[in-house]
């Protein structure tokens, strides 16, 4: 095992000067004098339907009244409080479907409060000033937990146990930490750095990690047993599903996360040529965005079924149209071959619904002509792990686990994020992260008492 | 069409229309004062005039609330520091060049009989059409035995409005300190002086604010501050409330131009009713420029014109017998709060301020759909919030957990609309002042089923003020 105790440090990232510039942020921050006027715009409704949107709960009208007064740090303690990522949500979270749309403004036919903005605000001014969170002392009787993959989920789990006096060990099997935050977010979103830099808050907490510690084995499971009291299984999803289609493992086929994830970490610079982007979720568009910002001629995004069908958000929609993606509705991949001058060939049919189903329409046969085909359909569960857990359902590839504790069947195993609600936000994740470390908690505490 | 003129105010003095410039730095030049008619000011009272003063820098301060900056005004600045000779020289080429323009000479001068006869002579051979004698200054001023020194004595506003009246042959307005507890004891002596006119109110003694990294009250003068005088709009209040006594109170009541917070025609028409002649604006002219008496002028018309007012004496002081001591009110008229459920946006902030602020009347237990079993009434606002922080809540990431769920028949989901307990309601308005939607809480009048009746009438049977009639 790797341990690793020096401070995980985005130095280790090339600064690649054009990637900074092709993926410049989306959303600006607000420059304190606007952060004011926005905060004083909000209402301060009572039992906010922010706050109850949210998964974390943030108190958003507490935290937006302590921006107005010039109570930066206050407000950044209130959102850490409610969500350990207050940072990398402020920048990730799909806010037109949570806090922002639960806005009692848009009522008024108002703009909604820039909750995420504001929340941006208050943690980058805490981020900056380097402060660590305060934690509890270690009691002896402290249970020792272990959490596995060091993605949202469980860094939400540790840094709650560590706030409230527990043990918390990550294990990752990858050299970062963050998950999807480092790996798999696009960087006009998040930029990778400040996925690390938040997760280097969680380390200072108390935190231990280990890095490039896979679990792959009973005997390892064993190990953790024996070391640690309790489990919590934050593992995610596993790799990108196969298109299922001849000529998948062509040199250029390269799936929406390992795009994603390559041009992050700097090993992807340029594309070249015409990119084809398969599946219509968020994944897919910030795959297809990416593939444009990164010099792709033309990127177009197939997708089987039609525009009312896809499952990216509405605001992603529009911006990989502006973007310059195109679309190819009702179109279904078959196979994909070599041109004689060494480009991909990638045969699709039109399709049409009848009852449920997708049958090819006659004479529609067409052959996209491209020098990238990025699947993007989805992620396959982590099924050979979770097999290896005895005691822990599984059904339809997802961790059976209680909605409110994050317990599974196995009582001394939890677990949450998207190994368990099959792929949601990193809001969930953290909210799912933090609910198992509360109730790893009382119940150590029970079992002490 | 309304006439908005000003005939014979104080005796003898007109205006193309009922705002004035108030005595301050919008009046400091003969050329700015000509600028501000040429905007369409009716009127200017000139920066107070006397002996020459040296001021300090910095010299203002504000208040700024929620983001809207000057809700409050203050300044540590003295009468005019320019000399007699060229103020007045400016004053009579102001008056050649805008005949049909009100201009106000304000004066003070140290507190002998010679030094007011002198300087009221000098002012009306310039031409001023009144004067307007400054015993409000509250700072500096004050300290040499001027301004608010004077106006907080009776004695002394009598014996110099005495004085000035020996010689002057123009309408002489006293300006008002609020400074003291009761304005009218000041009113009162200058109407005994012979004082044609007042002018109310002058600023309110003031510390704005205290720079929290230096620890020096606002504004900073090298270290150290001093109280200055308060204005702007959150004074109005105060303001109409001063100016309401005033032209009650049949010792102290002269025609009145009234000063406070006016920024706009509403708040001008709001002194006229009160008894007002003229209004006089300093801060939002300061805020904003000479520009906003446009707006002045037309909305104060149009509004006239919506009520059928020809006049500004129309409806003078209409408000005034609107105005009565507590005890003759009706204690058996009741409303009660409504809440309109097309309109609720579901802030539920009138269920917070009504629980922590007024009567525990205004309960979250409406609930969607069918209610099977119990439904809690009147829980606490801190177990609510408790509620909805245990839910747990998910983003909805696919297409149908994105749909919207149906409402019903209003906007906002029923549970989040208050209920109003109209028999606990005590009627206060709290809900509908921090309801951010216009009309969607109405105080509703309910039938209390008893006879009018006042306190007076209940404790003493005294006689009543008679009810307005209108």
């Amino acid at each position: 095992m790797l341990y690793l105790g020096v401070a995980m440090s985005s130095a280790i990232l090339p600064d690649d000067e054009k990637l900074r510039e092709r993926f410049g942020e989306l959303k600006p921050p607000l420059t304190a004098q606007a952060a004011q006027i926005e905060a004083n715009r909000c209402l301060n409704c009572f039992d906010a339907p922010c706050t109850a949107s949210c998964p974390t709960h943030i108190d958003v009208p507490g935290f937006i009244k302590r921006i107005s007064s010039g109570n930066l740090r206050g407000s950044a303690l209130r959102i850490l409080d409610a969500n350990i990522l207050g940072s990398s949500c402020s920048r990730v979270c799909p806010v037109e479907v949570l806090c922002e749309g639960a806005c009692v403004l848009h009522r008024q036919n108002r703009k909604p409060i820039q909750i995420g903005l504001l929340q941006r605000h208050a943690m980058d001014s805490f981020h900056k000033s380097g402060e660590v969170l305060p934690v509890a002392m270690r009691a002896a009787s402290a249970p020792r937990v272990v959490c596995i993959g060091a993605g949202p989920a469980s860094l939400a789990c540790a840094a709650e146990l560590v706030r409230q006096g527990a043990h918390a060990t990550v294990v990752e099997r990858r050299s970062l930490p963050g998950g999807l935050n480092t790996y798999g977010v696009a960087e006009y979103k998040l930029r990778t750095a400040d996925s690390l830099h938040e997760v280097e808050m969680i380390r200072r907490m108390g935190v231990d990690f280990r890095f490039g510690t896979g679990i792959n084995s009973a005997a390892e499971l064993e190990a953790l047993e024996s070391e640690f009291d309790y489990v919590f299984v934050g593992v995610g999803l596993g790799a990108m599903q196969q298109l299922g289609i001849p000529g998948e493992d062509s040199d250029g086929v390269i799936n929406a996360l390992e795009l994603i994830a390559g041009y992050k970490v700097g090993h992807i610079r340029r594309i070249d040529g015409t990119v084809v982007v398969v599946g219509a979720g968020n994944t897919a568009i910030d795959a297809a965005n990416a593939a444009r910002r990164l010099g792709a001629h033309a990127v177009y995004l197939l997708y089987r079924r039609g525009e009312s069908d896809m499952s990216a958000f509405d605001f992603e929609y529009e911006h990989a149209k502006q973007e310059g993606v195109q679309f190819l509705w009702r179109r279904q991949p078959l196979a994909i071959r070599k041109s004689e001058h060494g480009r991909l060939l990638l045969d699709t049919v039109q399709v049409h619904q009848v009852d449920n189903k997708l049958l090819p329409l006659p004479d529609s046969h067409f052959t996209i002509e491209c020098d990238q085909i990025v699947p993007a359909i989805g992620q396959s569960p982590l099924a050979h792990l979770i097999h290896d857990l005895r005691g822990v359902d599984v059904r339809d590839g997802r961790i059976v686990a209680d909605h409110s504790t994050g317990q599974t069947g196995n009582p001394r195993y939890f677990a949450g994020g998207d190994c368990v609600n099959g792929g949601r936000e990193v809001v969930d994740a953290v909210a799912s992260g933090k609910r198992a470390a509360n109730a790893i908690l009382k119940i150590a505490e029970e079992a002490h008492a | 069409m309304p006439d908005i003129r000003v005939r014979g105010f104080a005796g003898g003095i007109n205006s193309p229309n009922p705002f004035w410039l108030a005595s301050a730095p919008p009046t400091n030049t003969g050329e700015m004062i000509m600028r501000a008619f040429e905007a369409g000011w009716g009127g200017a009272v000139w920066k107070t005039i006397g002996e020459p003063v040296t001021n300090v820098s910095s010299r203002y301060s504000a208040t700024d609330w929620n983001g809207l900056r000057m809700m409050g005004f203050n300044n540590i600045e003295l009468i005019s520091d320019r000399s007699v000779e060229v103020n007045l020289s400016e004053m009579a080429e102001v008056k050649k060049r805008y005949p049909h323009n009100a201009v106000i000479a304000s004066l003070m001068v140290a507190s002998n009989r010679k030094a007011w006869h002198d300087i009221v002579a000098r002012a009306e051979g310039a031409g001023a059409d009144g004067l307007e004698l400054n015993f409000g200054c509250p700072h500096g001023m004050s300290e040499r035995g001027m301004g608010s020194a004077v106006g907080q004595v009776p004695e002394y506003a009598q014996m110099i409005t005495e004085w000035v009246k020996e010689k002057a042959r123009t309408p002489v307005l006293v300006k008002l300190t609020p400074n003291i507890t009761d304005i009218r004891t000041i009113a009162r002596a200058a109407k005994r002086g012979g004082a044609d006119a007042l002018s109310a109110i002058n600023t309110i003694n003031s510390i704005t604010g205290i720079d929290l990294d230096t620890f020096t009250p606002r504004p900073n003068v090298d270290g150290k501050s001093s109280h200055g005088g308060y204005c702007g709009p959150a004074v109005k209040p105060i303001a109409l409330n001063m100016a309401q006594e005033i032209m009650s109170d049949p010792e102290s009541a002269l025609p009145l131009s009234g000063i406070g917070g006016i920024a706009t025609w509403r708040d001008a028409a709001e002194f006229i009713l009160l008894g007002c002649g003229t209004v006089q604006v300093c801060t939002a002219v300061m805020h904003y420029g000479y520009r906003i008496v446009e707006d002045m002028a037309e909305g104060l018309d149009n509004w006239m014109r919506e009520k059928g007012f020809k006049t500004i004496e129309e409806f003078r002081g209409l408000s005034l017998k609107r105005v009565t001591e507590w005890k003759h009110l009706n204690l058996n008229y009741k409303i009660v709060a409504h809440i309109d459920e097309q309109k609720c946006i579901g802030c539920d902030l009138c269920h917070i301020a009504c629980w922590d602020g007024a009567h525990q009347c205004i309960h979250l237990d409406r609930v969607s759909g069918p209610v099977d079993g119990h439904v809690e009434l009147h829980t606490t606002p801190a177990a609510r919030e408790m509620q909805s922080r245990a839910a747990i809540a998910e983003t909805p990431v696919t297409r149908k957990e994105r749909e919207v769920t149906t409402l019903g028949d209003y906007p906002t989901p029923l549970e989040r609309i208050p209920r109003v307990d109209e028999t606990e309601c005590v009627g206060c308005n709290l809900c509908s002042l921090v309801c951010p939607v216009d009309d969607c809480i109405r105080m509703e009048r309910v039938d209390a089923g008893k006879p009018p009746e006042t306190w007076d009438e209940r404790t003493r049977g005294a006689e009543c003020a008679p009810r307005p009639q209108f």
